[in-house]
């Protein structure tokens, strides 16, 4: 770990200012930062301490969703009892992932902007894109078991590990930023996350000292809500493949799907067109086959990593079958 | 004299553990304390050629950065030695590197944290050599190492093999393969070296102190009274902490030179090269039976890697010729050395991975008889060990199967694989036996009356979480015929009397037997009627004849149950019991965690660990406990351990044999056929990962 200087404001406004300058990074829970801290990996000269800021409520919006602060833990928002009636989806992602004592310690802005579990991006005697551009990506033709099928580049083939980002992102939510000249905007997420291309080391399209303050959730679509998540062992392990599933079906027809997937692109990937297929067809098996092969009819595969397209097809097919039947 | 040994009483250790109080090496504090931090190697075959140390020797607060060029003169490495882990040690002394990972710097400075980044700060540059990693394309290069780490002789033979398979009326030929896998203990390695007039004091987490002491004293050509080590403490070590390592030696060069106190830590991500793991093995098993389930032939081979840098040969095969009759065998050792760091043992080293081979193999014959496969196994019980052809001490193979059989209700298993269903879940069962050689070494003890109704015994033997403190205490109580609260356990100082230390399964039973003998002879005493307070008996053990006279294992048979999930390959341990014999049971309590905990890591080796080697680098891609899978408490629901009594008139006065690796022993091939036998995959290639089950599910589903 380098040395840097630490402060922790108790406004926005003074973390805003105290985020322009140079090699500054903000901390939140600090469980994924620390931790590449420790190893080299991450070198920021100067932590801004946004655990004081008042971002940790979760409060309804006039549309009948939900507002999320940046820093509401990743235990209290699985917790929460609107989250867990309305957008149960989102509650068994978050109790899908890491453990209870990191769930206690994780906030909802440092799990979107978690970083890869490429296991070469965590040891700098390897070459990496995405931790020194223009190194080389050692995974391509390494140990890639855990790595992308969909959306990657010859440049970089890691995953965003998040869990909860995969159901926000089926959710359709949108992230609150506050940007350094003290202009507030949104996004949706799914613009957050970008795909590696030639700049792996950028995971987002965040500026330099944006603060994300809240997740919004737009009202809770119809249908019923499932997330799945497929691991080498019962928990405590990152996806090597998960769904996150929103199906409104009724008399024999699939009315609305929302789907996405983790462990499988840069970023919780959609599956723009078999959501498409799914909507208006009949919910029968034929239908959730079809829509899970179009959702990875794009895939590529590397030397350790062929399992995941079969897997995901097949994970996808069953959640459709059982959110549709009521199975 | 009332009976205290056996009895399941709580760890005399445990208030200081869960209190904190108890200090384990990096726990350790000196006054004027300085902390080293080793930079390790980032090529795995070559030389240093260059080491730019300028911004690193210019930071606050930095005191010291040693690397090859002024690293103090030790004593050279041996290859071979009686005691391999008692060798010197030297580091940093010279430019060559010989795996990845291999310290080629230490920096000291004032705290850890401007030590590790004054550490980062060095820019090492490497002339890089081409290095063998890849153990299936080293057949070539393998070679007999002429005999394992406990003596025995690399190969075996009896009958004539080749024939007896040719003409077998079944037969299974397969070959299995077992992952490199890291010891993963809780604590990481660490060292606190301190020097005052002339004497050296290390504590430090290790498993054998009289081996270490001697290591050390010998890698700085000191005479060994000039060396003091301590190990009080050991959060785990299951065979990663029999060796030194760079951080000891390290931090003793380093407080020499700085004449201060200095603490080496590794980091959990350079323990997976600076330290020890667990070979990779190709082992190929062939099993040759008549109809009716009669072994005529039984084959095991192994190749496992070993480090060009230190030779170690896996045991793998060696239980294999006392585990089952058949008049026509074959057994035989292959080490083949490459550029990788340096394998040691690990829990069980052989069986732990030999078993996963041998009884998945007994499995698949069963399958191909048609037959139970319990009911195979007791077909081939022998009636003496089958190569060595003496008495076996005790054997209880067949009743930990029968009584296991019982309690888990193996009667309900449905033989074909894919019948039983839970929802989603395909559900299945599997037995595989247990088998772990008993050994007993050379010990001393020493028990002392500190007044009229205290003692207090001495040994050099460590607790490395095992029990070893409390089950002296209530050897000692019983004999003494005091309150166990009486008794205080001193561990862990090479000053008090010579021990084996803690590996192998040897140390409970040397030790107790030595700890007997010292409270007979002080009895003895006693009885004299003069004054207790002050009283003191020294004790021994010694290994006699009773080793060639008679085959002796402790046994076991494993039971588990799990599902997988049709969809996903995903599977799941639902419960799981093991039934063992290991002679006289010290506590029950410590030796059922022992054999629960070795079980857990057996599911653990069938399903999910797995050091992954980077074959172009030469280097292990898995560098800490997010990467290297272990169980975590969901993944074992139901794991219990039955014991059988048992005593072992031949093993030794206490008549106990070891438990702490027994557990392991065949756990993971239980495993593996309980996944054959939920799904039809039968996964040879260890971990059995979902993505290795999933093929035989989309088969079954067309
Ligand atoms: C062992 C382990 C296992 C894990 N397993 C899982 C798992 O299975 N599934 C899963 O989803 N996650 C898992 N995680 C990841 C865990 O969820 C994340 O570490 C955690 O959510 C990060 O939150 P944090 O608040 O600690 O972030 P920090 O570490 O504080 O920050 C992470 C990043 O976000 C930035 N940041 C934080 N807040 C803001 C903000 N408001 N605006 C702008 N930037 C911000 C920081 O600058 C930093 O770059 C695991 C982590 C560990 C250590
Ligand atoms: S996949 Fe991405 S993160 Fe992993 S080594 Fe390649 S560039 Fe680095």
């Amino acid at each position: 770990m380098r040395a840097f200087t630490y402060e922790r404001p108790d406004n926005v406004a003074a973390a805003m200012q105290a985020a322009i300058q140079p090699g500054a990074s903000f901390i939140a829970g600090g469980t994924n930062l620390l931790d590449l801290m420790k190893i080299d990996v991450e070198q920021p000269t100067h932590l801004v301490d946004i655990s004081r800021l008042p971002l940790r409520e979760v409060t309804e919006t006039p549309d009948g969703g939900l507002r999320i602060g940046a820093l509401v833990s990743n235990t209290d928002l699985a917790a929460d009892q609107r989250v867990r009636q309305r957008y149960p989806v989102l509650a068994m992602a978050l109790l899908n992932g890491a453990s209870g004592q990191l769930r206690n310690q994780a906030t909802t802005a440092g799990n979107l902007l978690q970083r890869t579990r490429c296991p070469y991006f965590y040891d700098v005697a390897m070459p990496c894109n995405k931790r020194q551009p223009g190194s080389g990506c050692s995974a391509l033709t390494g140990f890639n078991r855990m790595h992308a099928i969909l959306g990657a580049s010859q440049a970089c083939i890691a995953v965003h590990p998040s869990d909860m980002a995969v159901a926000m992102a089926a959710l359709h939510a949108e992230i609150e930023l506050q940007t350094p000249a003290g202009l507030s905007r949104k996004m949706p997420i799914a613009e957050l996350h970008r795909l590696p291309g030639q700049n792996p080391e950028r995971d987002t399209t965040l500026a330099r000292g944006e603060l994300i303050t809240a997740v919004i959730l737009p009202p809770p679509p119809a249908g019923r809500q499932t997330y799945r998540k497929v691991r080498d062992r019962a928990s405590f392990a990152f996806a090597l493949v998960s769904v996150a599933a929103i199906v409104d079906a009724g008399g024999g027809k699939i009315r609305d799907a929302r789907l996405a997937l983790g462990g499988v692109a840069h970023k919780p990937w959609v599956p723009k067109e078999a959501e498409r297929e799914l909507a208006g067809a009949p919910a029968e098996a034929g239908s959730y086959e079809a829509a899970a092969r179009s959702a990875l009819r794009e895939a590529q595969t590397y030397t350790h990593n062929e399992f995941k397209v079969p897997l995901a097809e097949r994970l996808l097919a069953r959640t459709l079958g059982e959110l549709a039947t009521g199975g | 004299m009332a009976q205290v040994i056996g009895q399941p009483i709580d760890r005399i250790d445990g208030r200081a553990k869960v209190t904190g109080t108890a200090a384990y090496a990096a726990d350790n504090r000196a006054e004027r304390m300085a902390f080293g931090s080793i930079v390790t190697a980032t090529i795995a075959r070559g030389r240093v050629a260059g080491i730019d140390a300028n911004a690193a020797r210019r930071m606050p607060g930095v005191l010291l950065v040693m690397t090859h060029e002024n690293a103090p003169k030790q004593a050279p490495f041996q290859a071979k030695a009686d005691d391999r882990h008692a060798r010197p040690k030297p580091q940093l002394a010279d430019d060559k590197v010989q795996y990845f990972g291999q310290p080629v710097a230490l920096v000291v400075a004032e705290t850890a944290e401007t030590a590790r980044a004054a550490a980062s700060a060095i820019v090492v540059t490497y002339e890089k050599a081409d290095g063998a990693f890849v153990l299936e394309s080293a057949s070539g290069a393998a070679y007999n190492p002429g005999k394992g780490p406990t003596g025995a002789p690399a190969d075996s033979k009896l009958g004539d093999f080749d024939k007896a398979f040719a003409a077998a009326a079944v037969k299974i030929d397969a070959i299995y393969k077992t992952p490199y896998q890291s010891h993963a203990m809780m604590e990481p390695h660490a060292s606190l070296a301190s020097w005052q007039d002339g004497k050296l004091t290390v504590t430090s987490s290790l498993q054998l102190v009289e081996s270490a002491h001697k290591s050390i004293a010998d890698t700085l050509k000191l005479e060994p009274d000039k060396v003091e080590v301590i190990s009080e403490y050991v959060g785990g070590g299951f065979g990663g902490k029999l060796p030194v390592y760079g951080d000891a030696i390290l931090a003793a060069l380093a407080a020499r030179e700085l004449n201060r106190p200095v603490r080496v830590a590794l980091t959990r991500q350079q323990m997976f090269h600076v330290t020890t793991h667990r070979p990779a093995s190709i082992q190929r098993v062939r099993l040759g039976a008549e109809r009716d389930g009669t072994l005529t032939a039984i084959t095991h081979q192994s190749l496992a890697q070993s480090a060009r840098a230190d030779e170690f040969a896996e045991p793998i095969v060696f239980s294999t010729r006392s585990l089952y009759a058949a008049p026509n065998r074959m057994t035989s050792q292959r080490i083949a050395a490459l550029d990788l760091p340096v394998a040691d043992s690990m829990r069980a080293p052989g069986e732990a991975i030999g078993l996963l081979a041998v009884e998945q193999a007994m499995d698949e014959l069963a399958v191909r008889l048609d037959m139970d496969p319990i009911e195979l196994r007791l077909k081939n019980e022998p009636k003496e060990d089958p190569e060595k052809k003496v008495p076996f001490s005790t054997r209880a193979l067949v009743p930990c199967l029968t009584e296991g059989a019982k309690r888990f209700g193996w009667d309900k298993r449905n033989a074909r694989p894919g019948q039983v269903r839970d929802g989603n879940w395909l559900v299945g069962m599997g037995v595989a036996a247990a088998i772990r050689g008993n050994f007993l070494r050379e010990a001393e003890a020493r028990v002392t009356m500190e007044s009229e109704h205290h003692a207090v015994v001495e040994m050099d033997m460590t607790d490395i979480g095992t029990g070893s403190y409390t089950v002296f205490a209530q050897i000692a109580a019983e004999l003494l015929d005091l309150p166990v609260e009486n008794i205080k356990v001193k561990l862990g100082h090479s000053s008090y009397p010579d021990t084996p230390g803690s590996g192998g399964s040897f140390g409970a039973s040397s030790c107790g037997a030595a700890l007997h003998d010292a409270c007979t002879k002080l009895k003895a005493k006693l009885q004299k009627g003069e004054g207790a307070q002050g009283l003191s008996a020294t004790g021994s053990v010694k290994p006699g004849d009773e080793y060639k006279k008679y085959s002796q294992y402790a046994y076991g048979a494993h039971f588990a149950e799990l599902g997988v999930d049709q969809t996903t390959g995903e599977v799941r341990l639902r419960r799981m019991l093991g039934v063992f014999a290991a002679g006289r049971i010290l506590n029950a309590k410590t030796a059922h965690s022992q054999l629960i905990g070795g079980m857990i890591w057996g599911v653990g080796s069938a399903l999910e660990e797995e050091t992954v080697l980077d074959p172009r680098m030469g280097a292990f891609v898995t560098q800490d406990l997010v990467h290297y899978h272990v169980p975590v408490h969901a993944d074992v629901p139901q794991v219990e351990a039955v014991l059988l009594d048992e005593f072992d008139p031949h093993a030794n006065v206490l008549g106990s044999k070891g438990v702490g690796e027994l557990g392991i022993c065949g756990a993971g091939a239980a495993v593996a056929n309980a996944v054959y036998n939920a799904c039809g995959a039968r996964v040879r290639d260890y971990p059995i990962t979902l993505d290795k089950v999933l093929p035989a599910l989309t088969r079954r589903q067309g």
